[in-house]
């Protein structure tokens, strides 16, 4: 019994004794993780729970792509300092989530700044899922409807009416043109060309991330409609101007007077003031 | 130093300069007049075939710009201004083509005068001498002499009457002046030191005019307001503040409304009862040099001007946070009225906007 004790303490000792254990670990990790992924991975979940409620779909995706931030139950992680982790989500409602992860902002790659818009990660019944079950924690302002943001028929007043509210209420971050504008600390307002109709106007609807909250009592559903109607003139309107630089104003139109017009002056200058090739032909002539 | 440089001459003779400056010996030349390089001549003036080629150049230079000034008369009128606005890079082929063929044709004139100034022109250096700005002595007697006979003639030291007559009358030349400096005021008085808003004015929307409830406004809300009063009529069915009355009084008057968590909320000492339920109210113009800020970060509280990067804190009674603002922002005090409406309390109990002398 010594005996064997001792040779296979030996044989542990051998150089590939590491690796055996390494792989045997490997294997037996990816083995559990398979059998729980597939009592909770979304294509099971779906297929499993075809009979339950959407809101209860909702929540097993929520409990795999957004607990880890959020909590368990959508009540938020404090972080030691006091700051938000990941902030509560009762109340946000339906629309906070269609627009979060309706824009790939939601869910994050990684804790920063700001949540950044990037590729769609859940398919849209995905979405409703995890929005109706966001919306079961509490009352929050629901998904619009199309008729409520969709502005493709807009006549000329209430394009004019759209720029006025958009003027006084969205400029100060998003810029005179809609190209969007820096905050502090790294966080930014983004640009609001090509961003869908319904996105603006949950937006609107509940203040993401730094952006304040316009509520339905204060700014109507038409108010909104008429900003979405302005934007989206605004975003074909043709540039008679020429090129418009981006329309960030005087960053970027001072950038290329210095650079493209002051340089194109010195280049210039450098060509007058140059010598040109001489010859010595007519002085040994 | 080069006296006696002239076009193309390098030989400048330091014994001359010797007997200039005879008191100082100069013992050889501490700093040796160069002179000029000799003269190298260009391809151009000593090749032949170097110098058509440039001619022929210059003329082609010329000849291109001036088929670009064609080419922009014919633009004029094969593209319709307006009708087809996205054809060139989504900018409109008449646009591109009328600035490409004039900006071409400009621009041609200007590299070919450059190119024929640098190869054909005549080439030689030239030495220019300094000489003194002032006139000869003999034209300064001329003008004093005869200003001098002018004096005389007009009897101007001989007839005081006169002398003095038209010293008044220029003199007086300068009261209109001043007089019409009257038109700079009148002083504004107190009225930088108050606004349109009184107790009990209605806190409205701006554009849309509305008034507000407290509970229409949602936690992280902000709200572009104005006093009610500019959406008011008089007894003519007119608006009570229009043009430039309603420009000045809104400039004073225009707020934010935002409401942030009660627990949030540090309010200084007496103004405990300013806001209603978090829901608190700033003017909307700067302390620093009064540009309107409605830049709000709901999550930090803070509002940010455009302009110059102030910096109030919103939860801290207006408190500057960051940038060359010297004042908090004035804060409103808010109440909400019988009908359940938001209303101020009073007007602000200090100047809005950017600080003035009187102000102190």
């Amino acid at each position: 019994m010594r005996l064997l004790s001792a040779r296979l303490s030996a044989k542990r000792r051998s150089p590939f004794a590491g690796l055996v254990v390494l792989l045997l670990a490997l294997v037996v990790t990816g083995a559990v993780f398979v059998g729980v992924e597939k009592t909770v991975s979304p294509a099971a979940a779906e297929d499993a729970s075809a009979a339950q409620s959407t809101a209860q779909k909702g929540r097993a995706l929520f409990l795999v792509g957004c607990a880890s931030c959020h909590g368990k139950n959508g009540e938020g992680i404090v972080t030691k300092r006091g700051t938000q982790y990941g902030p509560p989500l009762a109340g946000v409602g339906a629309a906070a989530v269609d627009f979060q992860v309706g824009t790939g902002r939601m869910p994050m790659a990684r804790p920063g700044a700001q949540a950044q818009r990037k590729k769609v990660v859940y398919t849209p019944e995905e979405i409703s899922a995890l929005a109706a079950y966001v919306a079961s924690l509490g009352p929050g302002p629901s998904v619009p409807s199309k008729s409520e943001y969709d502005a493709s028929d807009a006549d000329n007043e209430a394009v004019v009416r759209g720029g006025e509210f958009f003027r006084t209420n969205c400029t100060a971050c998003h810029n005179f043109a809609a190209s969007g504008g820096a905050l502090p600390g790294g966080k930014y307002a983004p640009s609001l060309r090509g961003v869908s109709s319904k996105h603006i106007y949950e937006a609107m609807l509940t203040g993401p991330q730094q952006m304040p909250v316009f509520s339905d009592g204060v700014m109507t559903p038409q108010d909104k409609k008429d900003i979405i109607a302005y934007l989206k003139n605004i975003e074909t309107s043709p540039k008679y101007g020429g090129s418009s630089l981006g329309s960030l104003g005087p960053v970027s139109e001072g950038l290329t007077a210095w650079v493209v017009g002051i340089g194109a002056l010195v280049a210039f200058s450098v060509w007058i003031a140059s010598s040109s090739t001489r010859s010595k032909k007519g002085t040994q002539a | 130093m080069s006296d006696h440089g002239t076009p193309g001459r390098t030989d400048v003779v330091p014994v001359d300069q010797h007997d200039q400056h005879g008191d100082v010996e100069l013992v050889g030349d501490p700093i040796a007049d160069p002179g000029l390089h000799e003269h190298q001549p260009r391809p151009t003036d000593v090749d032949e075939r170097a110098e058509k080629r440039a001619e022929r150049q210059v003329a082609g230079l010329f000849g291109l710009s001036a088929l670009f000034t064609i080419l922009f008369v014919v633009s004029y009128f094969a593209f319709g201004v307006g009708d087809d606005t996205t054809v060139i890079a989504g900018y409109g082929a008449s646009t591109v083509a009328l600035g490409t063929c004039l900006g071409m044709a400009l621009l041609l004139i200007g590299v070919a005068a450059i190119q024929w100034a640098r190869k054909l022109m005549s080439d030689v250096e030239i030495v220019e001498m300094r000489h003194p700005a002032a006139s000869s002595e003999e034209d300064r007697e001329t003008a004093l002499t005869s200003f001098r006979a002018g004096v005389d003639d007009s009897g101007i030291a001989r007839r005081p009457l006169i002398r003095n007559a038209m010293l008044g009358s220029l003199g007086l030349l300068g009261l209109p002046l001043i007089v019409l400096l009257r038109d700079l005021g009148p002083l504004p008085g107190d009225k930088l030191a108050h606004t349109v808003w009184r107790k009990g004015m209605r806190v409205v929307n701006d554009i849309a005019g509305t008034p507000i409830r407290p509970e229409q406004v949602e936690i992280g809300q902000l709200i572009n307001a104005e006093p009610s009063v500019f959406y008011e009529k008089n007894g003519e069915g007119e608006p009570k503040f229009e043009g430039v009355t309603l420009q000045q009084a809104k400039a004073k008057a225009a707020i934010i409304v935002v409401r942030m968590k009660p627990s949030d909320i540090t309010p200084s000492k007496g103004r405990e009862n300013w806001g209603v339920e978090g829901i608190l109210c700033y003017s909307k113009i700067c302390t620093h040099v009064g540009c309107p800020i409605s830049l709000w970060e709901q999550q930090t509280h803070h509002l940010l001007c455009p302009c110059h990067q102030s910096t109030f804190d919103l939860a801290d009674n207006g408190k500057v946070i960051f940038g060359p603002a010297g004042r908090a922002l004035p804060q409103l005090p808010l109440a909400v009225d019988g009908e359940g409406y938001l209303v101020a309390q009073r007007d602000f109990d200090e100047p809005v906007g950017p600080s003035y002398w009187e102000r102190g």
